[in-house]
């Protein structure tokens, strides 16, 4: 693969874990705009490990920072849980820009520049140059791979099949027994974690964090992926994580001055073409040569 | 013999409004109580305290000699109380069979010390559901989805998901609303065959007082908040307090 593929598919990847978590709380009927807080923490966590301690074992950190998103999820579930709709989307946008806000005005933690994340190490080794930007590359799909498999075995379970039933008829729910309450507060530990997981993982491939990561427009950005992707299906949240940084970066060559332009227009076309998503897309194509049999 | 629901006293305000008033009432297992009463003489409420949507403001109810009243609607569903409403409550995109599955393996998660983390898709909860939608007659719609069904169909859905859970008690709110007259005891007669053979204590809320004589083993009147008459329905419905002030406004559209 050529190096500008392996970075675009490594940053993409990593920004998918976060639309995985979206996707799960999407088919509940919930739409976070402040998904970019838990990202945040996840980089800030491993940017403070790398300034202040020596640790520097990259599964380490990912692992802290996604440790520390999942227990700030889970606190701030006690609140965000009660919510639904807009209310829902608009707290937890607020709980994303309180953290952005105070990342501003920290100037210990560079205020608005942010600041250098030390590189990681593999199993002790400290790869270079192009072999770190493999490494990373393989770091990140090994994340994805086991967070695809426990996403999709989650899907399979009592709690995973309860988000259509929540999303149509929550007093039913009740009546059979389940706090509605108590489900949304588990998906977002879940989607909070993975969050987390993406954001150590970003840091540590643009080796900089900045307070931007916290800001409305990341938040923003992770929920157009998760329309373009489609709730249906696990893979579309990949695939639609890597054709967003594709459709972005070549948007960027070819039209710099109009790239946002390009990819609402992409965004658009998808609403309006495939409503359902990219991951309609592949079920189409897989019913389309069952249908001419 | 212990009743499976013992009220005392039970009085529900809202504000200056008195919904319900010094309510008290034995339920022996395996009775069919038929609820009947005008428009606001208290049914609902009645339900909705049992059921724990509303917390009564005096009195208690006690479910098989275990204090319930006040306690979250859920936490009643768990412990083996069940209802069905008077708008159908079911899952709209899903179809009948997956709505059924879903009543069944949270059912199925609560007894056997299943977790939530259990897989959904499961041979027993399977066959539980297909039993379920046979026992109410509902099987030839397995696939369709629940938005798009006749009104008599989605209220025996509701009251098959109150059942999957194998509940002791189930409360029905007034099953044959919204279904035409022609269904009615058809619907009626589907849903008390289904539940004879769950040995279930019910009780329903019914505007038709030929449907009542004809299931129910006991009668509650309501008027005004509280019980004015109780007892087997020959009785009951001769009851000259209930002949003035329920059955001869409702009886006459029955009649008519």
């Amino acid at each position: 693969m050529p190096p500008w593929l392996v970075s675009l598919a490594t940053i993409a990847f990593a920004n998918a874990l976060v639309v995985l978590g979206l996707l799960i709380l999407w088919r509940t009927g919930l739409v976070p705009f402040g998904q970019a807080l838990f990202y945040a923490i996840g980089a800030y966590v491993v940017a403070l490990i790398g300034r202040f301690t020596p640790v520097r074992d990259v599964f380490l950190v990912v692992l802290a920072g996604a440790a520390c998103a999942g227990v700030v999820a889970y606190l701030i579930g006690f609140l965000l849980a009660r919510y639904r709709e807009i209310f829902f989307a608009m707290l937890s946008l607020a709980m994303s820009m309180t953290l952005y806000g105070v990342l501003v005005k920290t100037e210990a933690l560079g205020s608005t520049d942010g600041f250098h994340v030390e590189a990681g190490t593999f199993f002790g080794a400290r790869p270079q140059g192009q072999a770190l930007n493999l490494a990373m590359f393989w770091l990140v799909l090994g994340f994805c791979a086991v967070s695809a498999l426990g996403v999709t075995l989650f899907f399979g379970t009592v709690a995973g099949r309860l988000a259509a039933p929540a999303r149509d008829n929550e007093i039913r729910l009740e009546f059979l027994g389940v706090s509605v309450d108590r489900l949304i507060h588990l998906e977002l530990v879940i989607a909070g974690t993975l969050a987390g997981v993406g954001g150590a993982l970003a840091a540590l491939v643009v080796a900089h964090v900045d307070p931007s990561m916290a800001y409305w427009t990341t938040s923003g950005g992770f929920v157009f992926v998760t329309i373009l992707a489609g709730a249906g299906s696990v893979a579309g949240a990949f695939v639609g994580s890597f054709v967003f940084e594709l459709v972005r970066s070549v948007a960027v060559d070819v039209l710099p001055d109009t790239w946002q332009m390009t990819l609402g227009i992409a965004l658009l076309l998808t609403i309006l073409f495939l409503p359902e998503g990219l991951s309609s897309l592949f079920r189409r194509l897989r019913r389309a040569p069952e249908a001419k049999a | 013999m212990t009743a499976v629901l013992s009220v005392r006293d039970l009085g529900m305000t809202f504000g200056s409004i008195v919904a319900a008033r010094d309510i008290t009432l034995d339920v022996p297992g395996r009775q069919t109580v038929g609820i009947i009463g005008a428009n606001g003489a208290g049914k609902t409420t009645f339900i909705n305290m049992i059921t724990g949507h509303l917390r009564p403001t005096s009195g208690t109810i006690r479910f098989e000699d275990r204090d319930i009243t006040g306690r979250p609607s859920r936490a009643i569903t768990r412990l083996g109380v069940s209802r069905s409403f008077q708008v159908a409550q079911i899952f709209p995109s899903l179809t009948v069979f997956e709505n059924i599955c879903t009543a069944a393996a949270v059912a199925a998660r609560h007894g056997r010390g299943g977790s939530i983390l259990a897989r959904f898709d499961r041979p027993d909860t399977h066959a539980d559901a297909a039993a379920t939608m046979e026992l109410f007659g509902i099987a030839r719609y397995r696939g369709a989805r629940a938005a798009t069904l006749p009104q008599g169909v989605r209220k025996l859905l509701d009251i098959a998901m109150a059942v999957a859970g194998s509940p002791r008690l189930l409360l029905l709110d007034e099953p044959t609303s919204g279904v035409s007259i022609e269904e009615k005891f058809a619907v009626m007669e589907t849903v008390m065959s289904a539940l004879r053979s769950r040995q279930l204590t019910v009780l329903f809320v019914e505007h038709d007082m030929e449907i009542v004589a004809r299931f129910a083993d006991r009668v509650l009147a309501f008027y005004d908040g509280t019980v004015i008459a109780d007892g087997v329905p020959t009785q009951a419905l001769e009851d000259p307090r209930v002949q003035s002030l329920i059955s001869g406004a409702a009886g006459g559209r029955s009649h008519a």
